[in-house]
């Protein structure tokens, strides 16, 4: 019932020219999405991958269970060295990021062009 | 499968759905919740909310409720008036007592507050009026949404 979640990586350099590991999820965010979200995470090289950029474009559906895995990377990452962002977030999703205080550890953008100038 | 027993918004209609208590059929319920308030006339933003609220108390009821037993069903009842949206999502579950704490992300950035656990506190946040009530017997247990036009505003 639950649509599955697709992810993949990019990598790319921002203008600055710093290397931005960008994952690309699609499908919905729930609490089936532990594999897609947190092991694509995982299976980033912690060595070299400082930024982080989640791209929630072709995300419909996040519920709290999908919020939660995303701060659970958020946490990893914390632990890491290294810093989350995102962007393709609806407003809807921007405005219950907000409210649940994801923006005070991870960049919100509106889109790639926006995240990727700023990093 | 979910079963749609009534599709027409008028004064004090109601609508109801019953979900098998599975992981996915929340968006059932929600889709429905959303249908119903675009016929009643809320923007767009205010759909998003409920549609997010409605999700978030179909999956508790489901998961902390029904306990993810699928011979329980859970309940959503929705009743129109001419402004007024109300929303009930009914498990057989004990219910909840207490309000939902406000999440603290710096808490569960240090590991000492579980990452899971906004769903109330989302629900409550994006509604106007969030209740949640027991069921006598650990049975029908519970919460209400509400939701109201604003005339000016819509």
């Amino acid at each position: 019932m639950q649509s599955e979640t697709k992810a993949r990586v990019d990598q790319l350099t921002s203008p600055a020219g710093h290397p931005v590991a960008v994952l690309r999820f699609e499908g919905d965010i729930a609490s089936t999405s532990k594999e897609a979200v947190l092991g694509t995470y995982q299976a980033l090289p912690k060595e070299t991958t400082r930024l982080v950029l989640l791209d929630f474009s072709k995300v419909d559906y996040i519920n709290s269970s999908g919020i939660a895995l995303v701060i659970q990377m958020m946490i990893e990452a914390s632990n890491s060295a290294q810093k989350i962002y995102a962007f393709g977030l609806s407003p809807h999703f921007t405005k219950v990021f907000t409210m649940v205080g994801i923006t005070k550890y991870a960049g919100l953008f509106p889109t790639q062009a926006e995240a990727m100038a700023a990093l | 499968m979910s079963e749609l027993k009534s599709v027409s918004v008028a004064k004090a209609t109601r609508v109801e759905v019953r979900l098998p208590s599975r992981m996915g059929f929340e968006k059932v319920a929600m889709s429905t919740a959303a249908a119903v308030a675009k016929l009643m006339g809320f923007r767009e933003d205010r759909v998003e909310d409920l549609k997010t609220a409605v999700a978030e108390a179909c999956i508790n009821a489901i998961e902390h409720g029904n306990r993810l037993n699928e011979k329980l069903s859970v309940g959503v009842v929705m009743s129109v008036d001419a402004d007024t949206l109300e929303v009930k999502v009914i498990d057989d579950g004990k219910g909840m007592s207490k309000q939902p704490a406000r999440p603290d992300i710096d808490r569960k950035m240090l590991g000492e507050e579980d990452p899971r656990g906004m769903g109330m506190f989302l629900i409550q946040a994006l509604v106007d009026e969030a209740e949640w009530v027991a069921g006598s017997e650990g049975k029908s247990s519970y919460v209400r949404l509400v939701i109201r036009l604003d005339k000016d505003a819509e």
